[in-house]
Parts: C-alpha cells; structure tokens; sequence
C-alpha cells in the first residue's frame, strides 16, 4: 500500500487566514473532502505538497443559503448536506440529483461542493498507481511528454467529470473566489480553463469559496448521467438540462455536459432551439449540437464514441421529460 | 515533523493521541491504539472495508486524516457489541452466514447499521444503493442484504 507523503496541516477558521497561509505556502494544496485529493497523494499523482490546508473549519463555508429563486452555497458544504436540503430539493431539484448521485455514501458524506467543482481531471492513464504510470514513461498531464490518448497531441485529454458544475451551470452557476485581489465573482463556465492538465483557471493562490445558483420562474431542471456502476463511479456522461415552456413552445433551455471534455460543457446556441414544440425535428438539430461540442476522448475503459452516444441519448430524454411534465428524476 | 495531539472519543470513550499529519484515521485506529477491527482495503475510498462512524455520518477511515477526528466522536465496529450482547446486525450475519472471509464484514456492519439508524424501513434496493460502497469478494451479496433487511424488520417488532 502506498503511503502519504509528508505534509503539514494547516486549520484556518476564516477565509482570510486560509488565503495569508496560501499566499505564504505556494506549494499548498487545499483539502475538501479528501475523497479524491488523499487518494491522488497516496499514488503519488501531482507534486507532493509541503502543506494543506483543511478548508473545513471556516463557518461561512459552510452554510447554504438562499431562498426559491437563488442560492448560495458554501465551498465547504458536504455533498450529502447539499442532497438532502429541503430548500435545494424543493427548488433545485437538479441540483439535489446531481449531489445525491456522487459515488457512494461514504464519498458523499466527507466529498465538498468546491472540491467537486475543482475535482482534478481524469484518464486512464493518469489514474494509476506510480509504477503504473512510470513503466508507460508518465503522461502529458503529469510527468511526462506524451499524451497517450492522442500521441501526437499538445494538450491533454484528460476529462473533467464533476457532476454539480453541469447542474449549476444550467442555473446560471456563478463562483465566489479569493485571491490576492480580494473577492470576485465569476461565472462559473469560465473557472474552467479547456486544457486537460490545468484545468482551472485560477491565479496559484485563488479558491473558491461559494458558489451560486438561480431558479427562474417556471424553469425545470433535471441531472441524469450513466456509469459503469449505477451506484458509485465517476461518470462516463453526465448531462444536466433546464429548460421553460412557453405555451406548448419550448420558450428557454440550457444544457450542461460532464463526463467529455476537460471542461463541463455549457451547451452553446441551444437558443436556436426555442420557440417551436419539442419532436422528432428539433431533437435532431439538438443532436447535432451535442456531437459537435462533445468531444469524448478514450481517456476511460469506454470508448469516446459511446460516452458522446450516451450523453446525447440522455439529453434528449431529459429535455423530452422535462418538456412533458417536470421530470424530478431518480430519487433515493 | 511535529506530531499532533488529538482528543477525540472514540466508541464512547474520552481518547487522546498524537499522531503525524500524514497519518490517516485508519492507520491511527490500527498502528496507535490498537483497533484492528477496521480493515485497510483499497487505501482508496473503493472498498469501505475501512467505513466508521464520525459524528454520526458514515465515512472511509482510510480517506480522514487523523488529526480531523479532533473534537468528534468516532465509532468502530470494536463498539458495536455490548460486552457479551451482540448488534442485532452481528447476530444476523451470523445467523445468514453473510461472511466468508470476513475482511469486508467490520465496514458493512457499521454501514448497515448507519443505514438503520436512518432508515428503518429500507427497500431492498434502497440496501443495495446504501451498501454499494462496501465491496465483498466471497458472500456475493445476497445473504448480507438478507441479513439486513430481516434486522430491519425484526427492529421494528415485525
């Protein structure tokens, strides 16, 4: 079994502490939950931090808030809290799905809404043990000079299969971040560099701490995704739709994609879209938006081309169910 | 570097320790105080052999650092019995034969029994979703999903 590497613990209880410690320790790496930083530590994936610094002691972090036409939700949430709020459940029902449908309980219950919006980017060839990845000569995201995905590539591959960033991006999703500056917002769409290897685009020192959502009046929304296991797993698509009805026309839909790209997918010119019945027609122009946006690599056991299939499939039932009748989704 | 003192409770009792900032919960319940009943599986949050309880909410031991369990209370399937009396749960996995081996056994008690605690009315495929973080290679599943569906019934005096 590998072992963790040395580091010190720092437990700030205040943003701005957490930020003065960052500034001083650039070789810092933030701990959320730990469900997938410790185990990327252990395998030796990433450069060994001298520091982390544990997000979870800072109150303000850790509240949700808000009411039926917007939130705010603390980085530091726990994933299950965020499942089981009766706010977020009542209005945010997508957003419940998406929390509800993280791995196991176990994950759900230490895993935080910031480190699953700033969960490290995926592949087959990065997730790997040391020795794994150093007898293939490492890889482009890490340690090495080739992407073995797509050998000729300059960028990485890697994908990016968070599942709350689609269900907050389709609400408008904006997030909070400190840094040097201060505070900012953003939103969130552009927290995502399009590389594979970094994937985010904030400063060395920046994190998020909130995060916002809106619910428009009469907006539906849903989360559905397919995985290998239904009940735990990363997933191979993840597709988030929130959409209005205008009369029997589809008057607003937007549509977010995880599980693809290096990036969760905001649907572009899903506008276009509006204004007519939702049938055979538009599904088909629906499609063809989805193939070119998504751009499935093999960067898991399943083909591209069936992680593109799949998310296309389950777009198109979302936004049919959610035009039909407000569709709430598996619940558990 | 420094090590840690940690006060915690662990199954009800006042614990203190120190501990490296890089150990994790799990090798603090094993290497420091003893506690084997916790197995290491996957180190990876995979397996859930390694499930506790802490403050009340079902996590991966082999996921928390040791020094998180500062002020909160941890529960260990070495608590579960009361002296002689075993967990309902206990009797029943042995009642059902729901073990083999038993290196999984430890982590689907303690997360079967978080299941009951809040649910005690589960479906069967409300089990199954509850216990897909805890991974079994010999029992196949069946007899421990009997076996927790048949303390359920028998904890609410069916």
């Amino acid at each position: 079994m590998e072992l963790l590497p040395p580091f010190e613990l720092l437990r700030p209880t205040t943003v701005e502490q957490a930020l003065a410690w960052r500034l001083e320790n650039p070789n810092s790496r933030l701990l959320g939950g730990g469900t997938d930083l410790i185990v990327n530590l252990r395998r030796g994936i990433g450069e060994a931090p001298q520091a982390l610094i544990d997000l979870n002691q800072i109150d303000e972090m850790t509240v949700i808030a808000g009411d039926g036409a917007a939130l705010r939700i603390g980085a530091s949430v726990k994933l299950a809290a965020l499942a089981a709020h009766p706010l977020v459940r009542a209005h945010y029902p997508g957003l419940a799905q998406a929390a509800a449908s993280v791995a196991a309980a176990t994950q759900r219950n230490m895993a935080t809404v910031g480190g699953n919006l700033c969960l490290d980017t995926r592949c087959i060839f990065y997730n790997q043990s040391e020795w794994w990845r150093a007898s293939n000569d490492y890889c482009l995201k890490y340690g090495g000079s080739k992407c073995h995905v797509a050998p000729k590539s300059k960028v990485c591959y890697a994908t990016f299969s968070g599942d709350l960033a689609p269900a907050l991006l389709v609400l408008e999703g904006e997030v909070e971040i400190i840094g040097r500056g201060g505070r900012r917002t953003a939103p969130l769409a552009e927290l995502y560099s399009r590389d594979g290897r970094d994937y985010l685009s904030l400063a060395r020192e920046e994190f998020v701490c909130s995060v916002t959502a809106r619910a428009a009046p009469g907006l539906r929304a849903a989360y559905d995704k397919i995985r290998v296991r239904r009940a735990i797993e990363f997933p191979l698509a993840g597709v988030a739709v929130a959409l209005a009805r205008d009369g029997d026309k589809l008057g607003a839909l937007r549509v977010a994609v995880t599980g693809t790209n290096p990036w969760p997918v905001l649907l572009e010119e899903t506008a276009a879209l509006c204004g007519g019945g939702v049938d055979e027609a538009l599904l088909q122009r629906f499609d063809a938006l989805l193939k070119a946006q998504l751009m499935a690599m093999k960067t898991t056991f399943t083909s591209g081309h069936y992680r593109r299939r799949a998310a296309t499939v389950l777009a198109r039932r979302l936004v049919r169910r959610l035009f039909d009748g407000g569709y709430m989704g598996e619940t558990r | 570097m420094a090590k840690y003192h940690v006060s915690t409770s662990i199954n009800d009792e006042a614990v203190e320790f120190l501990c490296e900032p890089q150990q994790t919960l799990l090798d603090v319940l094993r290497d420091e105080l003893q506690l084997f009943g916790s197995k290491e599986g996957c180190s990876s949050g995979d397996c859930g052999a390694c499930s506790v309880m802490l403050d009340g909410r079902l996590v991966c031991a082999c996921l928390v650092l040791g020094v998180e369990a500062e002020g909160r209370a941890v529960e260990t399937i070495e608590g579960m019995a009361k002296g002689d009396q075993l967990h309902p749960l206990q009797q029943s996995f042995l009642e059902e034969a729901a073990l083999q081996c038993g290196v999984c056994t430890p982590g689907i008690l303690i997360a079967a029994k978080a299941l009951l605690e809040r649910n005690p009315n589960p479906t069967e495929t409300e089990v199954r979703y509850w216990l897909a973080g805890n991974l079994c290679r010999c029992t196949g599943y069946d007899k421990i999903v009997r076996s927790v569906l048949a303390v359920a019934e028998e904890m609410r005096g069916g």
